[in-house]
């Protein structure tokens, strides 16, 4: 069966989700094998095998983990070329459309990224799917030199599992000094929420304008921890200051595909749409209702997000209690 | 210190962008080119670093007759001179010949700092930086929020997920930068008088030694299989507050399951 390289996401031994998708995407067109860069392998195997991972090519030590992106993209050049995999897949977060950019360039290979689904071309390839200028277009692209990598965007398939064996294997690749220009003197954690990561979630919570200021955000908050819901903001939002950059939602911010996606006080300027555009149910709620953002809504409520918002909370609270 | 900021045209976003039919490439011609924004705070830190280490910023571009504009825009700001990779023979090019071809104009321009933005807001990839350290061997830092230049020692903060790393790397050397990294300034009416006078080099490929054959749409790496637009979304419900808006889109989520 052909073998597909899936390049695991980890915090040194949890996995994050989207690699449980990537390899659920991988089994329909081949046998899924993960590349597991850094220490905690043994840590993440299960997770690995539960989602059918056949094997698990480990590469550790300070030489990987101490520099930047390069080690990865040298690590997966050289898998590629021993195994020669149909494909590689990559979770298509900044740093890992990075090394899918560096590994194409190493192997000559056609790169495509922020794909939302795969499916098989006429010749049996790999044909991609990605959602364009916030989301108003949907291209199906393929790669036709070298070994296709693509890089996946989070949250565009559902995980399912099927147990595989994930055997563990050195990856075997020795890093050249280039690899080893750029070092990591200091990582620096910011302040972590409880809440799920942005990309990530499952429900998306976003405040723009309507909300006026930084002590109001307490609200979105409270409404998205009714839900379990990452916190996102629009651009008008954190250009305010009235919430850190890494939440903004959009074209110059993150791009997300939640399951549901609530928007409020946000009117929908082009840039925002952009980054949520794909989810796949939307709810608004904003007192202007010629907002555009009401075009893109399967629920808007037409009012004050300070009277909305609370009274919604309270009975998400009062429904989950029962 | 030679700096050379990578800039691209792209269509404004706030137009409708449209593929065209006949070859699946961006509509460039109906609507406005703008500086990638992006792109704009790329500009801004080659000129803070010039100002505050001494060298010049050159801009380079790569893109049709009409990203002249963009050009003498960048110029306006403050940057020196700037070179622009025009030829049609490279329309259509994806991000593997981009890069090839960027690579050979800064091989000829020299340089100790390439500055990039984090992506273009057409194609979105954020792959060029990579690719194009990749291609001339030198060191990469992507998504930095801060730079410091101290002889040939680079020093960034650079993004991640969960916060920002500190590296270290020496120049030559190729980084990108976020948004948050600076404010671009605004061209002054002195810097946009004198940026009429400021030389811009045109470079063809042939000037550059590449084959017409290595670029462009017909001998991409990836291509457009087919494109459509988005169905439109089905009207969803809107319902006017009466006191009760809260607890109908409490109905609304527990009705989809979502509590």
């Amino acid at each position: 069966m052909t073998e597909i390289l899936v390049l695991a996401e980890h915090d040194g031994g949890t996995v994050r989700k989207v690699t449980s998708e990537l390899l659920t995407l991988a089994r329909q067109f081949g046998e899924p094998s993960a590349v597991w860069i850094g220490a905690g392998a043994e840590a993440g195997r299960e997770r690995l095998a539960e989602f059918g991972a056949a094997k698990v090519y480990v590469a550790e030590g300070g030489d990987v983990e101490d520099y930047v992106v390069a080690p990865i993209a040298e690590v997966l050049a050289g898998l590629v070329e021993r195994l020669a995999p149909a494909a590689v897949l990559i979770a298509a977060s900044g740093e890992g459309k990075e090394v899918a950019g560096r590994l194409a360039v190493k192997t000559g290979s056609g790169v495509i990224t922020d794909a939302v689904e795969l499916t098989a071309g006429d010749d049996g390839g790999l044909v991609a799917e990605q959602s364009i200028f916030g989301g108003a277009i949907i291209v199906k692209s393929r790669v036709r030199t070298g070994t296709p990598v693509i890089a996946v965007r989070p949250n565009s398939v559902e995980a399912v599992p099927a147990p595989a064996a994930a055997g563990i294997e050195p990856a075997g690749v020795e890093l050249t000094d280039a690899a080893k220009a750029v070092r990591i003197t200091e990582r620096v954690t910011a302040e972590q929420s409880e809440r799920p990561e942005l990309t990530d979630a499952g429900i998306v919570v976003s405040g723009g304008r309507g909300v006026g200021n930084a002590e109001n955000f307490a609200l979105i908050e409270k409404l998205a921890d009714s839900l379990g819901a990452a916190v996102g903001a629009s651009r008008a939002a954190t250009d305010a200051g009235w919430y850190p950059h890494q939440f903004q939602v959009g074209q110059t911010g993150k791009t997300v595909s939640p399951q549901l996606y609530l928007a409020v006080g946000i009117s929908g300027a082009i840039q925002h749409r952009a980054g949520m555009q794909t989810a796949k149910t939307i709810m608004v709620i904003n007192k202007d209702p010629e907002a555009p953002i009401f075009e893109l809504a399967d629920f808007g409520v037409v009012g004050d997000l300070f009277q909305v918002v609370p009274q919604l909370t309270d009975e998400i609270g009062r429904r989950s209690a029962n | 210190m030679n700096i050379v900021v990578c800039m691209k045209q792209v269509p404004d976003t706030w137009a409708e962008r449209t593929l065209r039919p006949d070859d699946s490439r961006l509509d460039r011609a109906s609507v406005d080119g703008v500086i990638n924004e992006l792109d704009e705070y790329a500009i801004e830190e080659g000129l803070r670093l010039a100002e505050a280490n001494g060298g010049e910023v050159t801009i380079l571009t790569m893109g049709p007759d009409k990203a002249g504009e963009s050009i003498r825009k960048a110029l306006s700001m403050g940057a020196d001179k700037a070179v622009h990779l025009i030829d049609d023979g490279l329309a259509g090019s994806d991000a593997l010949q981009t890069s090839a071809a960027l690579a050979k104009v800064l091989g000829r321009t020299g340089f100790d700092l390439v500055i990039l933005g984090s992506e273009s807001t057409d194609a979105r990839m954020g792959v060029l930086a990579a690719m194009l350290a990749e291609r001339l061997g030198v060191p990469q830092v992507s998504r930095a929020n801060k730079v410091e230049v101290d002889g040939t020692q680079l020093r960034v903060n650079r993004e991640t997920e969960e916060g920002y790393e500190k590296i270290e790397a020496s120049l030559p050397a190729v980084i990108s930068v976020v948004e948050k990294i600076n404010e671009p300034r605004y061209p002054s009416f002195k810097g946009i008088m004198a940026a009429k006078k400021k030389p811009v080099d045109t470079l063809s490929l042939a000037d550059l030694g590449l084959d017409p054959g290595d670029v462009g749409l017909a001998s991409a790496a990836t291509e457009v299989v087919s494109f459509a637009k988005r169905p439109p979304r089905q009207a969803g419900t809107i319902v006017k507050d009466d006191g009760d808006g809260g607890s109908k889109a409490a109905e609304f989520l527990a009705a989809q399951k979502f509590i």
